[in-house]
């Protein structure tokens, strides 16, 4: 390296580095809070081993999936309150599809499973455009009548799936410290989101969440963009649902109704802003993690785990409050 | 002047909203190399054109024809396809993104942008500066350079000069006529005839939904012959008179101080402003872009506290905390953005009544007749046009404006704060709202004016107030307050009595 | 804008939408009237007196909830707390019946007001979007009972007598009790909303509330009143409908969010606020009910029965959407 390079090096990437953060907090903090969280557990709980690890990270695969169901729709300027009803479905499809079958059968079960997921996705963003009903209200219809499509298919819990198909998020394979519920996370994540955040595709779904006339006027179709972000967050809400079905081994009709409000838990403590346009994956999937870990470490604690939903609201309303509060001593200047 | 075939044809477009006819048959002809001005009064139909020729909304009827080929757009995508771009007064620039992912999502090469920001002054930019970060006026200009750098055949510059300071105005201009003469074609839609005048070849008149004129700006009286067009000739004999008569009129420049200011100071803005407004006297300011002006307004009108100094109503210590502390000391804010200040989708008589509903006390039952009378009172003075639907969104912004100004006298005042009043409204109305404030400080009132097209000043006020750096740096009489001098001012510089070259 | 009107006629299709348009009380009129000779067609002989006086006693909590729920939304709002808040409430009132009915009674209105100013706290002071407050206010809420529940396990919740008589029977056998709560209610907010101050201001706070704050409104007190109200109708609604089910359990109202959402929006009220009123959530309360009744009379199973009520609602809220374009 010339000596130029050496002396023009640090400043430029500090500063780099420094307008990555302020850009984007929740990817600093979220694992910070993580890794502190974490801590905390093992503080509490120093029996916590490889086993702990494993559950955790199967019980945070479901909540993991519905956030970035969520987030997707968000980040585009929408919401939608069918991820829930959505996981059910995909459960009980699941539950009752893969009961008698094979390892492989439970495998294209899945993707006809994923492909509902997109049609549904489908069909709330095309409702939204047609009918020109307001999101909140088409998807908390579109939730209600799939939580009829969820009983129809399957009125009690039960049915099941070949354990090789559980083992695919339960357990480990390469490391005892390495779950397989995060591989499993990691994996699909990143082949659904990964295609889409580099692309074209993605630039539109951030500028139509970011200001939709703008993006209009600049050419976008922010009709296509926003059916798009319906799309995937349906396939994402099938994986839910699929996981769903790795955690429990069964399925059951209400199973995924929670998600709804706990996904949105996560993508708002995650740094996704709801106005839309700015947040990304990863900072809801560790919120997803840091969730779960509440009623871990409150059974640990021996605090009564029923507290752990009032944590949960609590924790939203804390996080938005203080969120909205920014905002309005910025806005004061 | 290149070549001078027809490049866009239009011919009697048609376009209706419900029971409202924005345009019954619209024609517009223009040819390459040449800059055309749209010229219309508010509600003629003109963005409705725009909305069309851009994709943003599709014709009832008629025909646009570009390069001899009968086009529909059915979407902005597909008009910058055919190769016609717009720029509006509000950038479409989406503020999470970069600048470079914003020309991404255009289709148009950074290099390319970058060669017109050069041109237009802007040398440094850091492509990856979110666009929220970047100041008002540089995102108008990267707007206006990525419209340049997707070549368009027809570009569309919509008040592309509001709120632009003179000297970036300037440059705007030097690249238009220099588009010209490469044989592009611009349409330029502005309500300053100054600019139309020395900018535009031709001007094409719409009033009422139809196309009443086209004039060609270079033959002598193009000026009035544009304003009789747009207004009727009517209505422009009877402005004209309206403006000679308010000028004659007297100010009482010895009345008791309405609003005393002293050694204003808040944040970075303003930094020490002084002045007095008197009873039954309209005091200009005047100033460039981002000199204070805003936030001065907003601290005497409650919408910001400011830091240091003393404000006093009619000699009563003034330091509001919300805009109902000024309005109880009579001081009322007419904003800049007349949106901002309407609820779009209730009545003329509702918006009208608003501020009577400040206070606790008002949330009970409403005293029905008192509240008509006094509405229809402040709507037959100012002579508002309420044939137009029930939501006050479908006003024409003349219209709108008058609403605000009509909750203001139904609710009573005494010291009205207008900021820029005229902006984006048409001349007919602009002339109506300098006698009306004319009027208002004449009837005991005092009224603090500023506006962003110096010309008025001279034409609505007594006196008048330049703003520098957040500071008063001038005083002077309207009678003495030409662009020239005010100009001189608004720059920090000594305004001499001689004429500015 | 100047009006240049369309020379041609209008065709009678035409004019008959904007009939409906500009009276859109009457297109729901006509909608409820469908539905009930819907009833009448695969059930001849069910629409009796005492058949509508039924209806209108399982209307009522609906249209306690939507009263609420109405304010909210005029305001650009929604709350997502009142099924929890209703259940609440009412499992509080069942849980403490034996320290006095009107004590218990205003110990569930409690909640409902508590939780309204939590809401009306994080949205009008701190910004906070109104979907993620409730919800989490929900969420919230119902994390508090489930413990409560817990502690509560050796108790026997009891309900009232006073309150199982409003919430079930009726005076003379014809006229539901609880229409004595509802229908002073009803006029009441019609009332306020047309001709008091606090009425305009719902309204012009859903319509721009910087316009609001510029004319001198304090839009905080306009919004944290309206919530504060949401939560005690819901409070309301939810001590109602434990009258007449007999049954406190914490799921009481939980198919209750929905409908409440639903009859607002068929009944004309925006979600973005400043447009609507409460007669047409009235309506729109009583048409959900009937459909109620209507899938029931199908007999054709509860899962069936969600798929088709959701279907129905996206079907008139869409029409509604087309309607008033």
């Amino acid at each position: 390296m010339s000596r130029n390079d050496i002396e023009s090096l640090p400043p430029e990437s500090l500063a780099v580095a420094m307008r990555f953060l302020r850009r984007n907090p929740a990817l600093v903090g979220m694992p910070a809070l993580l890794i502190a969280a974490m801590i905390f557990t093992v503080i509490v709980h120093p029996a916590f081993g490889s086993f702990e690890l494993q559950s955790l990270a199967l019980a945070a695969l479901p909540l993991a999936l519905a956030a970035c169901a969520q987030a997707v729709v968000v980040i585009s300027g929408g919401i939608d309150l069918s991820v829930g009803p959505m996981m059910s479905v995909a459960n009980v499809l699941a539950g009752s599809l893969m009961v008698h079958g094979s390892f492989v059968g439970a495998l294209l079960w899945s993707v006809l499973i994923l492909l509902v997921g997109a049609l549904e996705g489908l069909a709330n963003g095309l409702l939204v455009k047609i009918s020109r009903i307001p999101d909140v209200v088409v998807s908390l219809t579109t939730g209600f009548i799939l939580g009829g499509v969820a009983l129809l298919i399957m009125e009690r819990p039960g049915g099941g799936a070949p354990a090789a198909f559980l083992d695919l998020a339960a357990g480990t394979t390469f490391s005892e410290w390495v779950p397989n519920a995060l591989i499993f996370l990691v994996v699909v994540v990143g082949a659904v989101w990964t295609p889409v955040v580099r692309s074209r595709l993605g630039l539109l779904i951030y500028a139509t969440g970011s200001d939709r006339v703008a993006a209009f006027r600049s050419g976008v179709d922010t009709d296509f963009a926003r059916l798009v972000a319906y799309v995937i967050s349906g396939v994402f809400s099938a994986l839910g649902g699929i996981a769903l079905t790795m955690t429990t081994g069964i399925g059951a009709p209400l199973s995924g109704t929670i998600y709804t409000l706990s996904g949105l838990a996560a993508i708002v403590i995650g740094g996704v802003s709801l106005s839309g346009g700015k947040g990304g994956i990863v900072g809801p999937v560790i919120a997803a993690i840091l969730l779960s870990l509440i009623p871990a470490d409150l059974i640990f604690l021996n605090i009564d785990p029923n507290y752990g939903q009032v944590i949960q609201g609590t924790l939203i309303v804390i996080v938005v409050m203080a969120g909205g509060f920014a905002a309005s001593w910025q806005a004061r200047g | 002047m290149a070549d001078t075939g027809v490049v866009l044809s239009v011919h009697d477009i048609a376009k209706g909203f419900g029971s409202v006819q924005a345009l019954s048959a619209a024609q517009l002809d223009i040819r390459s190399g040449e800059v055309h001005a749209l010229m219309g009064a508010n509600g003629a139909g003109k963005s409705t054109l725009v909305k069309i020729l851009t994709g943003v909304y599709s014709a009832d009827g008629g025909t646009v024809i570009l390069n001899g080929q009968p086009r529909v757009f059915h979407s902005p995508a597909e008009a910058r396809g055919a190769g016609i771009v717009s720029v509006y007064q509000d950038p479409a620039l989406v503020p999470d993104l970069t600048v470079a992912q914003n020309m991404r999502l255009a289709r148009v090469a950074l290099p390319d942008v970058r060669g017109w920001l050069d041109e237009l002054g802007i040398s440094q930019l850091d492509d990856r500066a979110l666009v929220r970060e970047l100041p008002y006026t540089t995102l108008r200009l990267i707007d206006f350079a990525r419209a340049l750098a997707s070549n368009p055949v027809i570009l569309l510059l919509d008040e592309i000069t509001a709120a632009l300071p003179a000297d970036l105005a300037e440059q705007v201009f030097k690249i238009v006529r220099a588009w010209r003469e490469v044989g592009k074609s611009v349409i330029f839609i502005s309500h300053r005839m100054a600019e139309v005048s020395s900018l535009c070849d031709r001007a094409t008149v719409l009033r009422d939904g139809k196309t009443v004129g086209v004039v060609e700006m270079a033959a002598k009286g193009s000026d009035e012959r544009i304003v009789s067009l747009m207004l009727g000739a009517e209505i422009a004999k009877r402005t004209a008179a309206a403006v000679t008569r308010s000028l004659r009129s007297t100010a009482n420049s010895e009345g008791p101080a309405a609003l005393e200011v002293k050694n204003l100071h808040y944040g970075h803005a303003l930094n020490g402003v002084s002045f007095m407004l008197r009873r039954g006297e309209v005091l200009g300011v005047s100033a460039l872009e981002g000199q204070g002006q805003q936030e001065l307004f907003d601290c005497i009108a409650g919408v910001r506290r400011y830091d240091k100094g003393s404000i006093a109503a009619d000699g009563k210590d003034l330091k509001p905390r919300h805009p109902a502390d000024a309005i109880r000391a009579g001081v009322v804010l007419i904003p800049a953005n007349r949106l901002e200040a309407l609820l779009p989708q209730r009545s003329i008589a509702e918006n009208a009544a608003l501020a009577g509903f400040g206070r606790l006390a008002s949330w009970g039952p409403i005293a029905m007749a008192d509240e008509r009378s006094r509405v229809a009172n402040a709507v037959r003075r100012l002579q508002i046009d309420t044939r137009a639907e029930a939501e006050v969104k479908r006003l024409s912004g003349g219209n709108q404006q008058k609403v605000v100004i009509a909750r203001w006298l139904a609710s009573g005042f005494k010291t009205l704060l207008c900021f820029d009043p005229t902006r984006g409204i048409d001349i007919g109305t602009k002339q109506q709202i300098y006698a009306l404030v004319r009027e208002l400080a004449s009837a005991g009132n005092a009224v603090l004016l500023f506006s962003s097209e110096m010309p008025e000043i001279a034409l609505a006020c007594d006196r008048a107030i330049v703003l520098y750096a957040g500071r008063v740096v001038h005083e002077m009489l309207a009678a003495d307050a030409n662009e020239a001098s005010l100009l001189r001012a608004a720059h920090g510089l000594p305004p001499s009595g001689g004429a500015l070259q | 804008m100047s009006v240049a009107h369309k020379s041609s006629r209008p065709s009678s299709a035409e004019t008959i939408l904007t009939y409906l348009r500009r009276n859109t009380i009457v297109a729901l009129l006509l909608l409820l009237a469908v539905f009930i000779a819907g009833i009448e067609t695969v059930r001849p002989g069910t629409v009796t007196p005492l058949w509508i006086s039924n209806t209108l006693l399982f209307a009522a909590p609906l249209g306690i909830f939507a009263a609420g729920q109405t304010l909210v939304m005029l305001t650009g709002g929604i709350d997502l707390s009142v099924a929890t808040v209703a259940s609440g409430s009412a499992y509080l009132l069942a849980t403490n019946a034996s320290h006095g009915t009107p004590q218990a009674i205003l110990l569930g209105l409690l909640l409902g007001l508590l939780v309204g100013l939590a809401n009306g706290v994080g949205i009008a002071l701190m910004r906070v979007q109104p979907l993620v407050m409730t919800l989490g206010t929900g969420l919230m809420t119902g994390g508090f009972m489930i413990v409560y529940s817990q502690q509560m396990l050796a108790s026997q919740p009891r309900i009232p007598a006073f309150i199982q008589a409003l919430g079930a029977t009726k005076l003379f056998g014809a006229i539901p009790y609880d229409l004595f709560v509802w229908a002073p209610i009803a006029a009441f907010i019609i009332y306020a909303l047309r001709r008091s101050g606090f009425g305009r201001l719902i309204y012009a706070v859903g319509d721009n509330r910087v316009a609001c704050e510029l004319a001198g409104v304090r839009v905080w007190r306009v919004l944290l009143s309206a919530y504060v109200l949401c939560g005690v109708l819901a409070a309301l609604a939810g001590i109602i409908l434990v009258g007449g089910t007999n049954a406190s359990n914490l799921s009481l109202a939980d198919s209750y969010l929905l409908p409440s959402v639903a009859a607002v929006i068929i009944g004309g009220t925006s979600i973005f606020g400043g447009r609507g009123g409460y007669s047409g959530s009235i309506i729109g309360a009583l048409i959900l009910t009937v459909l109620t009744s209507l899938l029931t009379l199908l007999d054709i199973g509860e899962p069936v029965k969600q798929i088709l009520y959701g279907s129905i609602i996206l079907a008139m809220a869409a029409a509604y959407a087309r309607l008033t374009d």
